[in-house]
Formats: structure tokens, sequence, C-alpha cells
């Protein structure tokens, strides 16, 4: 499902005198099954931003385009809900979420309230389960039994269980320990290979960004200032910088490599396990010009 | 959705009734409401009324607020009026119609009531807009203080009050993330027959629970590890200061009440 925002600006509080401009006419196409990634600093408007993808708030100005969908600034829109089980949002602390009695109902919820029978759901959720890294035997407990990093297990299981097109990421890792932070990025990509979600991270870290995305969007005060591909958008330090965004650090180590080996390597490397790659195919290189 | 609430904000400002004392704000208002009652005919209600317009001019606050501010008495405002108006029977027939008939003094009566109440929503309104919620507690604390010779734990409630107030905003900024996180997973709190959206409340209060309920431990802990132990030989840090503007707003509220006295019939 393609998403698409037409010269889309949000307003809070509109009308009051509270009124406090979010987005600033933001052009955005997110074609189906890429992964794009939305970086910026704080208030810079990326939550704002991806509320619009599923209805939760509509655009003051401008339109957006939600598959067949358009949402139109100014007019009703009615019947939102088919829209919200095609693109899933996992919200930034979305434990917060949880409220039912044990884990398999909590899956539920989501699902049932989109029509799927109870044996159907309760499937989901058994599958679900094992997929997002919890032992089964969870599932009969109490959400508020676990621990932090396994009740945002059991509320990004919860989202998937609505076997969404689209997922919708809201700094899925902030507050996690490293590994579980790999772990939870590493279930997305995977899940977005395997199934060929249409996936959307919101993020201020660099280092996701450049490892999973297809595409960046640059978010800076309201405004989507640049987009594009990762390795060219992380070419231009200096660009990045005037938004107050450094560069990965993984690039950064680059271009100390570069430095100390005195030479450039062939392209930037977006990943450690690239950047290995690369420095010893340049050093082999070398051993065999001599 | 809770974006839209206006009453009861403070609007920061530099004007003379930004900058009075909290407690003179407190004692004038608390007067003001008692004082309001001495008004009995055309003059006095007049005089009042110019009064709070001098009141909302000082406070340079805009009409907006102080009109949005009277919107939740509205229902009750009409309903006054209109039960003056329909069961007063006294003086000149105004307007007849089969057996149904509107009197002179009903219309008055009706009026009356109606410019007492916005008077007072106006000035109460005034006080919240132009003091700080942490301000008015500390006014408050202060005024209470005698109290204490009666074992009111006085701190303790001004503490409390605070907190409240502190926490309304962080409470519904919470409450919108939750709405909107349960939304996205297809609960409709909106839309469909009463016992459904009853239903829809759950997924909503409980999570807004356990996290008020872990907020609250978090502060207790903070407070605790601050080594907060009570009112007992606390200092401030805000200081109330009574200048010479306090005193002469009490001085007008008391020659306002001589003339009211002295005009009403």
């Amino acid at each position: 499902m393609d998403i698409k925002l037409q010269q889309v600006s949000y307003a809070y509080s509109m009308g009051t005198p509270f009124e406090k401009r979010a987005l600033f006419d933001v052009d955005l196409e997110i074609p189906s099954k890429t992964y794009q990634a939305i970086i910026g600093h704080t208030g810079s408007g990326k939550s704002t931003i991806l509320q619009h993808f599923n209805g939760l708030l509509k655009p003051s100005k401008g339109e957006v385009h939600i598959g067949e969908r358009v949402i139109v600034a100014g007019k009703k829109a009615k019947e939102l809900k088919p829209i919200r089980q095609k693109v899933g949002i996992v919200f930034q602390f979305p434990e917060h979420q949880l409220f039912e009695e044990t884990v398999l109902k909590d899956i539920m919820f989501g699902p049932m309230n989109f029509g799927v029978s109870p044996e159907e759901a309760e499937q989901r959720a058994r599958d679900l389960v094992g997929l997002v890294g919890l032992p089964n035997s969870v599932l009969e407990k109490s959400p508020f039994d676990l621990s932090g990093g396994q009740m945002r297990r059991v509320a990004i299981a919860g989202v998937l269980a609505l076997q969404p097109e689209v997922i919708v990421l809201d700094e899925p890792t902030a507050g996690l320990d490293p590994r579980g932070q790999r772990e939870i990025m590493d279930m997305f990509y995977q899940l977005h290979k395997e199934q060929g979600l249409t996936t959307i991270l919101v993020t201020h870290s660099m280092e996701d960004a450049a490892r999973y995305a297809d595409n960046l969007a640059i978010m800076h005060e309201g405004r989507c200032v640049l987009t594009g591909a990762p390795r060219d958008i992380f070419a231009d330090a200096k660009t990045l910088e005037s938004y107050r965004l450094e560069l990965p650090r993984i690039i950064k180590f680059q271009h100390k490599v570069e430095k100390l080996m005195d030479k450039k390597l062939s392209k930037i490397c977006l990943t450690e396990e690239e950047l290995a790659l690369e420095i010893s195919h340049s050093v082999k290189r070398e051993s065999d010009e001599q | 959705m809770m974006e839209k609430m206006i009453f009861g904000r403070y609007i920061p400002g530099d004007s003379f009734v930004h900058r009075l004392d909290p407690r003179s704000k407190l004692v004038f208002v608390f007067a003001f409401i008692i004082i309001v009652f001495l008004a009995n005919n055309t003059i006095t209600y007049g005089l009042l009324l110019a009064f709070t317009l001098f009141i909302i001019l000082l406070s340079r606050i805009r009409l907006y607020f102080l009109i949005n501010g009277l919107k939740p008495v509205l229902i009750l405002l009409v309903f006054t009026f209109l039960i003056h108006i329909i069961f007063t029977r006294e003086g000149n027939i105004v307007f007849e119609l089969g057996f149904f008939k509107i009197y002179e003094e009903g219309v008055r009566q009706g009026i009356y009531i109606s410019i007492r109440f916005v008077v007072l929503v106006f000035v109460t309104s005034v006080l919240t807009l132009t003091t700080s919620p942490i301000s008015i507690t500390d006014g408050i604390e202060v005024l209470l203080n005698p109290l204490k010779k009666v074992k009111l734990p006085v701190h303790e409630l001004a503490l409390m009050m605070s907190i409240a107030l502190r926490f309304i905003p962080t409470l519904m900024d919470e409450t919108d993330k939750i709405m909107k996180a349960q939304m996205a997973r297809g609960s409709d709190l909106s839309a469909g027959p009463l016992k459904d959206r009853i239903k829809a409340v759950v997924p909503l209060l409980v999570p807004l629970f356990v996290s008020a309920f872990k907020r609250a431990e978090d502060l207790a802990t903070a407070m605790e590890v601050r080594g907060y132990r009570g009112g007992e030989g606390r200092t401030r840090y805000r200081k109330l200061k009574w200048d010479w503007r306090d005193s002469i707003s009490l001085v007008v509220l008391i020659a306002l009440a001589a003339l009211l006295i002295y005009l009403r019939t």
C-alpha cells in the first residue's frame, strides 16, 4: 500500500490562541514494500506526522493518500477503521497500552476489534509470541507481571496481530538494553522482508536508519527538508549538521579509517559488516598492487 | 481532543492584576462573591458590572478567554433566567400568549440573576487566568495557616492540591496517548451502541490507572530521596510579598461594598 502526503500541514489546538503549528507543507511519498526512516530532532514533528498515516490526526491543510483512501483537510473522514487495520502503529513505549488480564487476551484485543474470530485471533497470538521472542508460557500470565522488555514485546505482538500491510514504528527500541534493541529491530526487518511489509521507522537513531532503511526523510522544525537514499544523504555531513543531526557512528568511523589509511574507500558503508568487508577488500587490493 | 480545554488555564502576563499577591487576590475574590449579593437594584447591578469590566481591563485578558470560561455554566445561566421569567408574577404584563404570561418583574429578576452569574464567573476566571496554580496554592496555604491551631494539616492539603494541579496536564497527555494507541488497535470510543462504548473505556482506564499509580510511587520516592518530611521548618523558594497594590485593591473593594450598601434599596 502506497502512502503519500501532499502539502500536509498540521496545527494543534486549531482556532484557539494556543494554536501551535507542528507541520508545514510536508510532501512525502512512501512506495509499497519499502523501508522508510523518518529522522529528526525532538520537536521536529516526526511524532505528529506518523499519526497521519492511519487517520488518527487529520491534516489541517493538504491531502494524505493511504492506498486507495484519500484524507483531505476540512472534509469529514468516515470509516477510518479499515485503514487502521491495514496500517499498524507501534507507539513509543507501547507497553503503556496493555490492559487485559492475560497476555493472550491482550494480543487478541486488536484483531477481535476488527472482527476476526476468537479462534483465529488466538492462533495469531500463539504464533506471534514466539516471533517476538517470548516463551509460550507467558500467554497465560498477566502482562503486568512481566519485565519492561517483555511487556514491550507483548505490545508489539498486539499490533502485529492486526496483520497490517504497513507498520509504523515510533522509536520502538527506546529504553531497551542494546541487545534487546538489536533483536527487536532485526525482527522487524525480517518481517519486512518476509511478509513484504511497508515499514516506516520514526527514530532519532542514525545507526538504525543507516542499517535498515531504503529511504530516509529528514524532518526539521516541522518541515520535511531532505529525502533520499541513506548513502546519498550521509555523503553530505555538512547539510545534516545544519539540521542538528550527526552522521551514524559507523560512517564517522569510516572517515577516521580513511584518514589513517590515507585513501578513500570505494563507497560509504552503512553497517559494521559492510565496512569490515570494504576495508579488507581495500587492504587486499593494496597488497595485490605491491 | 483534550487540547481544547481552556477554562481554568493560567495565562502569563504582567498586568496590574497579574502582579497582585495571590493572598490579596484570593481574599478579594472571596469577599467579592459575598458582596455581589448586596446588589438588588439597577444602579447597584450596573455598578457591579462596571467594576467587573474595570477589573478585566486592568488584567489585560482577552475577552475570548472569559467568554470561554462562561461556556460550561451557560446552560445553568439560561435555565435560571427562564425560571425567573416564567415563575415571577409581579408587575405589569409585558407579553401574553394564552395562559402564558411574562411579567416585567420576571424579566428584571432574570436579567439581575444573569448579571450576577456572569460577574461571578468573570471575576473567578480572572483569578485563575492571572494567577499560576502554584501561587494560588501558596496563597491558600498561608491564608489557612491559622487553622493549624485546630490540627488541620494545612501544609499537606496545599501540597496535595499543588500535586493534583501539576499532574492534570500530564494525565491528559497520557489519556490522549493511550486513547490513540487503542484506537490504532481498532477500539472505537466515539461510535457504536452505548454498551460497546462503555466497554471501550476499560482499555483506556486500566493503563491510565497503572501509570498514575506508578507516577505517584516515583514521585513519593523522589521526594523522600530529597529529604522531604512535611512542612515543619520548611523555607520557601517563592516568597509572597504584600505590596501597595494589594492594600489598594482591598481598600477599593471595601469602598465598593460601602457604596453598594448605600445605594441598595
